[in-house]
């Protein structure tokens, strides 16, 4: 003990007073303090002096090169940029005297005449110029949908989300080819009756007509019969001659190519995704091994090879004459691909569940279904959102890999543009390019900050 | 110790329907033998308590009476149907059994009362507003009504597992299992829990109950039954168990838990 032996305690007579934080702490100079100085300002011994300095120089250094990029873009991308091009003169508009323009020496900023005059290309592509209505209807439904279901305080969420996974694919994809597709309906008739007789069939078992073996396999019965009639149904509609010109995919091109590859791979790949993990985590040793298979498969290849596969070889596989779309191919491998990324993150989500949800489940009687749908699903996607949207992310950028198989996405049309003499200049590709990552930005920066809204609105009320 | 007339026991009744029979089960971890030989018949509104050392199967047990554990050797019988690899009886015998778990398995992104509406809904096929109601009974019942709104994640450890029970008696079942329900649960919160056990037992439900709470044991039980190395040891009434235990392992383990 260090009081001495006739301690009597200690009893406080006063309050000690509440008094503000001193100046370091607050404002201004605490923000500054806290975040720049505190790091270079320690010179008690030498060691720490040495590394004050480094700190200041390194701080100054990384100033600088901030404030001179920053500087730099806002330069080139607005102060210095050619906005208009009144005399129609086109690329002179942007030369400067050296290269027999008007602009002075040295000049160096954005063309966005250039970015106008392509801005139809950017977006469309070779795209019938008198049908352009038809992409942009296409484009205004689903964003008024999109919109609609993303805005909670609209009512009938549910059924608009509804319409824009069934109704609103078929109607963009009568639009944008103009439907009437070449359909065999004798086959189509074959395709719908055999349907049907799965489904007939799928029911019997399920009510234990068909005896065990036959009867275990009901809901796969099921569900194959679902499948014929809906694709049977699905391709009744789209041979349907609506009076709209065809365009054939290979004139779609720009922002509307990107657009339908990534929507197509972002709506698909979730879903099948978690039927991907869920049949990596099943105890049926075929739904796990098939499961298995095709994601590691997948995740195996490159999007290059896979996409270069479905385009190059896939002909030679297939019989003479028979010829899918180049476009629906692109597709189907962006899809499964993503879908098998996808797969892997919704597994990282299930094994985060505690294995007392299960059984909670289990013990008031929920079907595995059920369970999955209203107890695990929504716990395990809400923990794996930031990856989700990462996947989708990935997904979007990397449709600019379709222009290796002669698809005119975004990326591949401005590309392209930059081939025309008549805008030729030294900035014609900065200013393309420029263009082109802010529009990716846009997109892709929109879905990480929808992201962390849906993180933030799903974690509320669910945290003590 | 608790006093035996605190217990309304004017409902405690025991029927000759068998709830439960257990007929040579046997069980095994990959080569360990976790259940051996268990004999059980449980009569409707008998209140068993189940306890032993850790490891000695009881959780097991239980959890094998609602399929939530797969025994390989014997035949157990629930409500007269036997538990197989068949899904409709397991589906049937899971809506009938309810379940309150040691760490509450309450679901985190569902509030109070869709905790409880949950599977009256989707399994029982109710109609919402009546398994609102329903749950709002029970709610009553163990006497967090007000917290219907929250989430589980806003609730003490106590009233979790108040609400694990209601939720399991939302579907209306004829018999409890409650494994190790106060074990997870700080001292203080250990009592309501208990007497919310106590009144359901008062109620006549059929409960076995796995816990090291002897106090309850000795006031609502009928029978206790002492489980080592994955068989039943000794079974008998309380207080015969208790002030008279005749195997050596029961003593043992009577004398540890009770004079500490």
């Amino acid at each position: 003990m260090s009081k001495s032996e006739n301690y009597t305690g200690y009893v406080r007579t006063e309050e000690a007073p509440l008094l503000p934080p001193p100046p370091s702490e607050t404002g201004i100079t605490g923000w500054l303090w806290h975040n720049v100085i505190s790091s270079c300002a320690d010179f008690t011994s030498l060691g720490a002096s040495v590394r004050s300095l480094i700190m200041a120089g390194f701080t100054l250094f990384v100033t600088w090169l901030t404030i001179s990029i920053t500087w730099g873009i806002i330069d080139f991308a607005f102060l210095s940029a050619v906005w208009s091009d009144p005399a129609g003169v086109k690329r002179e508009a942007c030369w400067t005297v050296e290269q027999g323009g008007q602009l002075p020496a040295g000049w160096h900023g954005a063309c966005w005449p250039f970015i106008t005059a392509k801005m139809k290309f950017f977006i469309y592509g070779p795209y019938d110029a008198s049908e352009l209505w038809r992409v942009n209807l296409t484009g205004f439904i689903g964003l008024v949908g999109l919109a609609w279901v993303l805005i909670e305080r609209l009512p009938y969420r549910r059924y608009v989300g509804a319409f824009l996974l069934t109704g609103y694919p078929l109607i963009a994809i009568i639009l944008l080819t103009g439907g009437a597709f070449s359909v065999d309906y004798g086959s189509l008739s074959i395709t719908a009756i055999v349907g049907l007789a799965l489904i007939t069939l799928g029911r019997l078992g399920r009510r234990g007509i068909l005896g065990e073996s036959l009867g275990a396999f009901a809901g796969v019965y099921g569900v194959a019969g679902w499948f014929l009639v809906i694709y049977a149904a699905v391709m009744l509609v789209l041979s349907a001659d609506v009076g709209l010109p065809a365009i054939d995919t290979n004139d779609w091109g720009g922002l509307l190519i990107t657009l339908v590859v990534a929507v197509t791979g972002i709506v698909a790949s979730l879903p099948l995704g978690i039927v991907l993990a869920l049949g990596r985590r099943s105890s049926m040793p075929v739904a796990r091994i098939l499961s298995v298979v095709f994601i590691e498969f997948w995740r195996g290849v490159p999007l290059i090879t896979v996409l270069f596969m479905a385009s190059v070889m896939l002909p030679l596989f297939l019989p003479e004459g028979v010829n899918f779309n180049n476009l629906l191919r692109a597709l189907i491998g962006v899809m499964l691909f993503s879908a098998a990324y996808m797969a892997e993150v919704v597994r990282g989500g299930l094994q985060a569940i505690d294995k007392g949800q299960y059984e909670g489940a289990d013990s008031v009687g929920l079907s595995y279904w059920q369970k999955m749908r209203l107890i695990i699903l929504p716990q395990a996607l809400t923990h794996v959102i930031p990856g989700i949207v990462n996947t989708f992310i990935g997904l979007f950028k990397d449709t600019t890999l379709v222009s290796i198989i002669g698809l005119f996405d975004l990326l591949g049309a401005a590309q392209s543009t930059l081939a025309d003499a008549a805008w030729a200049s030294p900035v014609q590709g900065h200013t393309a390019y420029l263009f082109i990552a802010v529009v990716f930005f846009v997109f892709c920066f929109g879905m990480s900050r929808y992201s962390i809204f849906m993180e933030n609105k799903l974690s509320r009320g669910r945290k003590r | 110790m608790v006093e035996q007339n605190a217990v309304d026991r004017s409902k405690m009744t025991i029927g000759d329907e068998v709830v439960v029979s257990m007929d040579h089960v046997n069980k095994w971890y990959g080569s360990f033998h976790v259940l051996r030989d268990i004999n059980l018949e449980v009569n409707k509104g008998e209140r068993i308590v189940v306890c032993g050392p850790s490891g000695s199967g009881k959780s097991t047990l239980i959890r094998c009476l609602n399929r939530l554990e797969v025994h390989q050797k014997g035949v157990i019988n629930v409500h007269g149907i036997e538990l197989n690899s068949d899904l409709k009886n397991i589906e049937y015998i899971r809506r009938e059994v309810g379940m309150v778990f040691q760490h509450f398995n309450l679901f985190p992104h569902l509030t109070i009362l869709e905790n409880c509406t949950l599977a009256p809904i989707w399994v029982r096929k109710m109609p919402k507003k009546d398994a609102e109601e329903i749950a709002m009974k029970y709610l009553e019942t163990v006497k967090i009504p007000e917290q219907a709104h929250k989430y589980p994640g806003q609730l003490s450890g106590g009233q979790q597992q108040r609400v694990a029970i209601a939720r399991a008696l939302c579907m209306q079942p004829q018999l409890m299992l409650f494994d190790e329900p106060t074990s997870a649960l700080d001292p203080e919160m250990i009592k309501e829990v208990l007497d919310t056990m106590v009144a359901l037992a008062e109620d006549g439900m059929t409960m076995i109950v796995v816990t090291h709470e002897m106090g309850f044991a000795r006031k609502v039980a009928n029978r206790v039954i002492f489980m080592d190395e994955g068989q039943i040891v000794e079974e008998n009434e309380p207080n015969a168990f208790f002030n008279n235990p005749k195997n050596d392992r029961t003593k043992l383990f009577l004398s540890q838990i009770l004079d500490h």
